[in-house]
């Protein structure tokens, strides 16, 4: 359509007596909105193409910039939102899907803002983190209900041999981000950090770029309905192996990578040609039931020779606690649950919007029922799906999960500013692109210690936290809904949740 | 002695470098003063190269036998200490620009506003650190000794 | 049965005190008395209990229960579940005696019962086991009803007031056992629960227990996925529960039981040799959710072992001695030595390293 009817989102405003005309802003913006006139030397703006991103105000060596929301506003009404309205519009001009980035902004409840922590005072000396050993050494995999020992002598000796295990200095894993959503110098950064700190990166649907084998012992690859770089050595390089069948940002649907993003190291690394767009089917063609998974789990473990957990990934849906329950059955030793506030570089807004649920009642329904069944030593929960810093780690362990994916965290520590358009490739950062241009702007050092940075202050808060409860070990926290309250909770909520209200 | 390296792989095309030096070269010091106020305006001792999506900060190498000082006919050009920098000396300077057209990185700028003078990287001698790596926002300039 | 899920949890400040002697001979109730006494200032009058083993030897072989009825109405219902599913060799009310400090008690009543073997056969369980699933019914479901003690040829003693009144009120001085535990409560929330006081029970086990156990939540959902259910809010009858689970249904060693519920950290583990370090490594992979986390000192007495404990970081206070057969446990040395002052050796056990007694054989009397 040649006229739109879409006003800017956003408005740029430049403080002029500040402005050095240094260009700086005119060259950072991937969307070309400033523009500098040589005549009479002044840099102007085209408010409609900026996206929110910030990369000028940031760079500004002056601060003379400052991008707000568009103030204008349609005539008040609670109903036909300003939102709503223009996603109408944009539809009626291109008649296409509307599509976004990054995960859920809609204003659902955030359980994690409705729980509060318990500390121990007189009765139970809290512990001091800086004095005391204060352990969060997690491990994930599936684990034998009892332990066969036997005493010779006098001496005790242990006869049960374990699973695979991974082994994490603390409960906190990067979660799944495809290479091709993400850039490569993101992909290293992730990587390089993981090794280094002692957790682990998940390489989404992107396959495992060769340069980045040697964290191998640090990675989960991911094998995915569209089977993006899965081969033999991607299998054999990794730590665990993670069957996605959904994701939270677009459960019921595949993964998503606009051709613009399929480069050339990026078509190499997923094993599809340049430029075309990579769509993942829906389900894995080869999973249409629970039996079927089974097959592939241990087809998998096969080919790996069983020294390798298999985790199998799912989006927090409905009936999460009895999928759950039969995946640990199929034989998987990790599960991995992604919630409605879960990330992605490209998905439908309106699938990302209204599919899916809340990852606190997910974990609380599929800790409680697999504990109900028997059986929740076969399988380590993990829980993914919006967790924005380290009081949501601990709120989720004490819930019941063994430990947690943060993708959107890791990306924001990178420098993303959440604008939403990595669909696009046209990330200012340089992380949800493959424009070589813009790449180059995410230092993988620089973002390898940023991300090492955010690891290492949560775990600082959460040894605060869990010594403030009186408990030196992180086993001992999880699982313990004794230590949550809630607030502003329905009924129905607190008994989900498995929690006493705030006052009892 | 230590020099500036660029690092081309993580070099955004910013050329904040450029702004920051053309500060730390002015009399106020003061970045909106410099760039509004103080005339003529300090040239950048630092050029950011720009190829397509490659792009890295170029600046005098302080070579070890600069061939810009054996060109200076008022010995404008110099070296404090034999591990130092090169300086140049604005007041000796007569404006010849021997040294640009001898040195082979193009590392000299021509100052076209008084003609007479040309502008060069001192490394910001007298600070802890030059300018341009200091605010860098990718650290893609380093200050460091490579024994060269 | 103990309504109230919201019952707020009962927390445990107090004192203790125990001994066995490891020959097996019996002596009366008197001295473990005269120890708890001692430590009177541990508690506040709202909660003391004791435990004795070898006290009923004309019944040895029968599970001896002991009963809280709140009214004769709940007698009358538990009798028909405990008539259905046992012989009952004899029953009646355990003998007091009018005590300073003890206030209106419950109906205290006691019986000695077998399981019916064909009740046992049905049901596909041990004998154990079956006594536990029976004891958890009783306590869950039949209202006004409690079994504070379900073990063979031991019993546990309790009440509300301070032990050395709670002693004298059961009459203990004519007990015989070999092994005796004491226990007085400092609780921090409204008494009036006998039921409340400790030691907790289980079948053979008794415990009693000086602290707060911060991992109680996990603890509870633990072994709530073995069958038993946490009916008290108190962190003492989750310790019972997972002893039992650990020691008798998995079946492994004192020791090991020990290591699993205060294990050492990461830090020394790392320092370990290759076949030790595995060993602590995979306890704690496979039994993170049985530790013990929060200050405690416990006792645990078993038919043929007393074992004392104490937590990762020893947050509160433990004593050992030994004067020939005899060992000795306390919150206090004091209380120790009120009632064998010259013991041959006296010590501070470490953290997570256990003291345990081991009956060497039974005496006669």
């Amino acid at each position: 359509m040649r006229f739109s009817y879409l006003e800017p989102e956003f408005l740029v405003e430049r403080n002029l007596e500040r402005c050095i005309r240094c260009q700086v802003c005119v060259r950072q913006c991937a969307f070309e909105a400033h523009r500098y006139d040589a005549a009479s030397d002044v840099v102007t703006v085209d408010s409609s193409r900026c996206v929110g991103c910030l990369r000028c105000v940031t760079m500004c060596p002056t601060d003379a910039l400052i991008v707000r929301q568009n103030p204008t506003t349609f005539k008040e009404n609670a109903n036909w939102t300003g939102r709503v309205i223009k996603n109408i519009y944009k539809q009626a001009e291109t008649g296409g899907v509307l599509l976004t980035g990054m995960g859920n902004d809609r204003p659902y409840p955030i359980y994690w803002d409705h729980m509060v922590l318990n500390a121990s005072q007189v009765t139970n000396p809290s512990i001091d983190p800086l004095r005391e050993p204060m352990e969060l050494k997690t491990y994930l995999g599936r684990k034998p209900e009892r332990l066969d020992v036997s005493v010779k002598d006098g001496k005790i000796s242990l006869n049960t041999k374990l699973a695979p295990q991974l082994e994490l200095r603390m409960p906190v894993v990067f979660s799944a981000l495809s290479y091709g959503a993400i850039s490569f110098n993101a992909s290293k950064a992730l990587a390089s950090a993981a090794y280094e700190f002692g957790t682990y990166y998940n390489t989404g649907e992107g396959g495992l770029h060769r340069d980045l084998y040697r964290y191998g012992e640090r990675t989960i690859v991911q094998c995915a309905s569209g089977r993006f770089g899965v081969h033999k050595d991607y299998l054999q390089a990794a730590a665990a192996i993670e069957i996605k069948i959904g994701q939270g940002a677009k459960p019921g649907i595949g993964g998503h990578l606009p051709g613009e993003k399929v480069s050339r190291e990026v078509s190499r690394t997923r094993m599809i040609p340049e430029g075309s767009d990579a769509l993942s089917p829906a389900p894995h063609h080869d999973i249409y039931s629970i039996e079927d998974l089974r097959q592939l789990i241990y087809a998998l473990k096969e080919a790996t020779r069983y020294e390798k957990p298999v985790s199998v990934k799912i989006a927090a849906v409905h009936n999460s606690a009895a999928i759950a329950s039969g995946m640990v059955r199929a034989g998987a030793d990790i599960i991995a649950l992604d919630g409605i506030r879960g990330g992605t570089g490209a998905a439908p807004t309106t699938i990302r919007d209204n599919v899916g649920i809340p990852i606190e009642l997910a974990i609380a329904s599929v800790d409680q029922r697999l504990r109900e069944e028997g059986i929740r030593h076969q399988a380590s929960i993990l829980a993914a799906g919006g967790f924005r810093s380290s009081s949501d780690v601990i709120k989720a362990i004490a819930l019941g999960a063994d430990a947690v994916y943060i993708g959107t965290s890791a990306l924001v520590a990178m420098g993303c500013h959440l604008c939403q358009i990595c669909y696009t490739g046209k990330c200012n950062w340089g992380i949800a692109t493959q424009d070589p241009y813009l790449e180059k702007r995410l230092n993988p050092e620089i973002a390898k210690e940023r991300l090492m940075n955010l690891l290492r202050a949560w775990e600082h808060e959460i040894k605060e936290m869990l010594g403030g409860m009186g408990i030196n070990a992180i086993e001992s926290l999880r699982g313990n809904r004794l230590h949550l309250r809630g607030v502003g909770l329905t009924d129905s909520e607190l008994e989900i949740l498995g929690i006493l209200p705030a006052g009892r | 002695m230590k020099r500036v390296y660029a690092k081309e792989e993580v070099c955004a095309g910013c050329r904040l470098c450029e702004i920051w030096c053309v500060v730390a070269h002015s009399k106020t010091k003061d970045i909106i003063k410099a760039f509004n106020e103080e005339f003529p305006r300090p040239l950048p001792r630092v050029q950011v190269e720009e190829f397509g999506s490659f792009s890295f900060a170029l600046q005098c190498r302080h070579c070890n036998e600069p061939p810009c000082i054996e060109a200076c006919m008022t010995g404008a050009m110099h070296r404090e200490a034999p591990d130092g920098p090169v300086l140049h000396d604005a007041d000796k300077c007569v404006g010849c620009w021997m040294c640009i057209m001898v040195c082979p990185y193009g590392a000299i700028a021509r100052d076209e506003t008084l003609k007479k003078i040309a502008s060069k990287c001192d490394l910001c001698y007298g600070e802890e650190e030059p300018a341009c790596v200091a605010h860098c926002p990718n650290e893609a300039l380093v200050f460091e000794d490579r024994g060269e | 049965m103990i309504n109230d899920i919201y019952r707020e949890k009962e927390i445990s400040g107090c004192g203790l005190s125990a001994y066995m002697d490891e020959s097996g001979r019996r002596t009366s109730g008197d001295d473990i008395i005269q120890s708890i006494a001692l430590l009177h200032d541990r508690s506040n009058g709202l909660g003391g209990g004791f435990a004795a083993y070898g006290i009923y030897p004309e019944f040895p072989d029968s599970y001896a229960f002991h009963l809280f009825y709140d009214d004769g109405a709940s007698q009358v219902t538990c009798e028909e579940l405990i008539h259905a599913s046992f012989h009952i060799r004899e029953s009646g009310p355990i003998a007091t005696r009018k005590a300073f400090g003890i206030g209106p008690s419950p109906i205290i009543w006691r019986y000695f019962v077998d399981p019916k073997e064909e009740i046992l056969e049905r049901a596909g369980l041990s004998a154990d086991d079956f006594v536990v699933r029976e004891v958890m019914k009783i306590n869950k479901t039949i209202e006004g009803a409690f079994v504070f003690s379900s073990g063979k040829n031991m019993g546990a003693f309790k009440a509300v007031g301070f032990p050395e009144d709670v002693g004298d009120f059961y009459r203990l001085d004519e007990y015989r056992a070999y092994m005796w535990v004491a226990h007085g409560r400092f609780p921090t929330n409204t008494p009036g629960w006998w039921g409340g006081a400790h030691p907790f029970t289980i079948l053979d086990w008794a415990i009693v227990h000086n602290g707060e156990i911060s991992s109680y939540g996990i603890n509870k959902r633990y072994v709530e996925m073995f069958g038993y259910h946490c009916t008290m809010m108190t962190d003492t009858e989750v310790m019972a529960y997972l002893f039992d689970l650990l020691l008798r249904k998995h079946g492994l060693p004192i020791e090991t039981a020990c290591a699993i519920l205060a294990p050492p950290f990461w830090d020394l583990i790392a320092h370990m040799p290759e076949e030790e370090k595995n060993y602590y490594t995979t306890l704690r992979m496979v039994y993170g959710s049985a530790m013990a986390n929060g200050p405690f000192a416990i006792v645990l007495g078993s038919r043929d072992m007393m074992v004392a404990l104490n937590d990762r970081v020893k947050l509160r206070p433990l004593v050992a001695a030994r004067k020939g057969s005899i060992v000795y446990v306390s919150s206090e040395e004091s209380g120790i030595r009120e009632i064998c002052p010259r013991p041959d050796t006296v010590w501070m056990p470490r953290t997570g390293e256990p003291v345990i007694a081991r009956l060497q054989q039974e005496a006669a009397s």
